[in-house]
């Protein structure tokens, strides 16, 4: 990790904050699961939690975010709730979206989480529209698109790169590149030596940092929002970075490399910011604080979300169109 | 140009007229689609003529070839309150869009428990009798009204289309708009300005007690002279518009079919697993006891929409077709 002072301190422990809270969400969102207390499909988010951590310091609540299936770090990072967000994971009436849309499609637009898509590549072309509106109305606001190595094989990442470049869309494409598409590694698959190479077809800027590396995740998104709120148009950002879980919770890694998760894991980002700030003069009691008040949001979230009443089924009725179906 | 004359349109004035009157009300309707500004010649066939004069280019946006980007662009800016109107040339480009519209479009209001909502308007056109075969003049309807979420309206004339389009526009929910390319030309009442056409609503087109007569979008107006044509031999049909395919009115077509007690669904597209068998089966159900004979179904030929003249005359139900079905549910 490279030392620049110009990020603020409080930055740096924000991102840390935001680090750990995915972290220690996912690690939990994995014992309730292995003990059978909810019922979820799961695409684990465990070793990029850097990367919307570092993305979402520069974005406020009026600013939108359009994530992917393996999202719930996206979603944290943004500032969904943890008590909807666990509530929803459980299929709770309390939840997001009321138990209707499930751990793939957690929606929270009052923390600007607006679209959250099951399928590969989708999150672009909306990003595209979400930006557009604000482009008409003359507003600030920016628009990021997460998705995987993967998504860049798929139409709509190149569709939506075109649209958004011709039309210089205040959007930001953010590749979270973790080495495999579901279980096909990324050079079996991608005839690009960078998924940032692409954005040069679409006369972009495309930059590749560590996905790992707080500070260039920091920097790189900063430049692109301030870039896409200028008026200047799209940037395509790809940050490396690993999945330490494998594609979903209970994947057997067969088709990893021997040793290849075991060296990433050895560069597990959260651990190692954390030195890191103590090492330039963060005090270990003020990180231990904010660990200790992310355990008591995580237990408050889980109740909450284990003792909520499941959805009427009223509700298959509700929300198919504005107005309820009749029985 | 004598006054009678003038107080004719067709549908491209139609759509045009609603559309303009749209864009003048709400500033937060935009459209989005392939060639369809000034500077492309206001789309293929001129429907958005002189839209991006009046309005601007910033609203009136020729889009590159990309129907994902299309529709997604359309989606994104109509959940954060905009009222987008995205054109897809052709109801067969649809396909290359499915993800943005049965994945999205229709599901996120749903999914995201009603907090965030689509308020699209899908424009395409389709439609046999031009020649341009099994890419560019199918009637997927079926699949649209098959999938919850998405409203899907098909205009039977020019004042049809303009009421309903209104409605579509100002609607909450996504809608697909389907026009008919041969009888784009075809000149009809005029429209009055301002008028909206409820949604959902089937209209009873004419009154008759022995037969209703069931139909949507061009082949209305064959049915129209099907059933002129009846009356003069004391065969009383009683024709309904559906105006909208999904959701379906099945109050009207219920209280129309209890009353007559014999049915007839017509449509151009092929006939298996089609609009008509879903309402056919509806009033089967519905009826079973009341009925005097079979419902009768009457679409085309189950296979591609063809090219060569005969084959596709053939492929399209023809007036023929319609009364010898009347007849049979008459027998």
């Amino acid at each position: 990790m490279t030392h620049r002072t110009e990020v603020d301190r409080r930055v740096l422990v924000d991102i840390y904050r935001r680090m750990a809270l995915i972290q220690r969400s996912d690690e939990r969102f994995r014992a309730v699961i292995k003990a059978g207390k909810i019922v979820a499909p799961y695409y684990s988010p465990r070793g990029q939690e850097c990367i919307p951590a570092a993305v979402s310091v520069n974005l406020s609540d009026e600013d939108y975010v359009c994530t992917i299936y393996r999202g719930i770090h996206d979603m944290l990072a943004k500032g969904v709730p943890s008590k909807l967000l666990w509530a929803e994971i459980a299929g709770k009436a309390t939840g997001t979206c009321k138990g209707k849309g499930g751990p793939m499609h957690i929606t929270h637009p009052a923390s600007g989480v607006m679209v959250t898509t099951g399928i590969v590549g989708s999150s672009m072309p909306i990003a595209n529209g979400l930006a557009l509106a604000a482009q008409i109305r003359g507003e600030k606001r920016v628009a990021v698109a997460y998705f995987g190595d993967g998504a860049s094989n798929i139409g709509a990442f190149h569709e939506s790169l075109n649209m958004a470049a011709v039309w210089k869309l205040p959007v930001v494409f953010v590749c979270q590149n973790n080495g495999y598409g579901e279980h096909t590694r990324y050079d079996i698959a991608t005839s690009a030596r960078r998924v940032s190479d692409r954005a040069a077809a679409y006369q972009m800027p495309g930059v590749t940092v560590d996905g790992n590396d707080p500070l260039a995740v920091y920097e790189a998104a900063r430049a692109a929002i301030i870039r896409a709120r200028d008026g200047d148009g799209p940037t395509l950002i790809e940050a490396m970075t690993f999945r330490f879980q494998g594609h979903v919770f209970g994947d057997a890694d067969a088709y990893m490399a021997p040793g290849e998760k075991e060296a990433a894991m050895a560069r597990d980002p959260v651990p190692r910011l954390r030195a890191w700030l103590v090492e330039g003069g963060v005090a270990d009691s003020e990180l231990a604080a904010l660990e200790a008040a992310i355990e008591r949001e995580i237990d408050e979230a889980v109740a909450f979300a284990l003792d909520s009443p499941l959805p009427d089924v009223a509700e298959l009725r509700r929300d198919v169109f504005a107005e309820e179906l009749v029985a | 140009m004598n006054q009678a004359r003038s107080n004719k349109v067709n549908t491209i004035q139609a759509v045009n007229m609603a559309l303009d009157e749209a864009m003048a009300l709400d500033p937060n309707v935009i459209l989005l689609g392939e060639d369809i500004a000034d500077e492309q010649e206001g789309g293929i066939v001129g429907v958005t003529k002189g839209l991006s004069a009046k309005h601007g280019k910033a609203r009136v946006r020729s889009t590159p070839i990309s129907e994902q980007a299309i529709v997604g662009a359309a989606i994104g800016a109509a959940m954060v309150g905009m009222r987008p109107v995205a054109e897809i040339m052709l109801m067969n480009f649809t396909t290359v869009a499915m993800d943005m519209i049965v994945n999205h479009a229709a599901k996120l209001r749903f999914m995201s428990g009603g907090q965030t909502q689509v308020p699209i308007t899908i424009r395409t056109m389709t439609g046999a009798g031009f020649g341009t075969g099994g890419q560019h003049a199918d009637y997927l309807e079926a699949w649209f009204a098959h999938t919850a979420g998405i409203k899907v309206v098909a205009p039977s004339s020019p004042a049809e289309a303009y009421g309903l389009m209104l409605s579509c526009i100002f609607d909450d929910d996504p809608c697909l708009f389907i026009e008919n390319m041969p009888s784009y030309w075809n000149p009809g009442e005029a429209p009055v300005p301002g008028q909206r056409i409820p949604l959902g609503k089937a209209r009873i087109v004419r009154e008759g007690a022995d037969v209703t007569l069931i139909a949507y979008s061009r082949i209305l107006q064959d049915c129209a002279q099907v059933a002129e044509r009846l009356a003069k031999e004391g065969i009383a049909v009683e024709l309904v518009d559906l105006r909208t395919i999904a959701p379906l009115d099945e109050a009207t077509l219920l209280q129309s079919v209890g009353k007559t007690r014999r049915a007839v669904v017509v449509h151009e597209a092929v006939r298996p697993f089609g609009v008509g068998a879903e309402i056919a089966a509806m009033l089967h159900e519905r009826l079973f006891g009341r009925l005097k004979a079979p419902v009768q179904r009457v679409g085309a030929p189950h296979c591609p929409v063809p090219f060569s003249k005969p084959l596709e005359q053939a492929f399209l139900p023809q007036p023929s077709v319609i009364e010898a079905a009347i007849r049979q549910a008459l027998a």
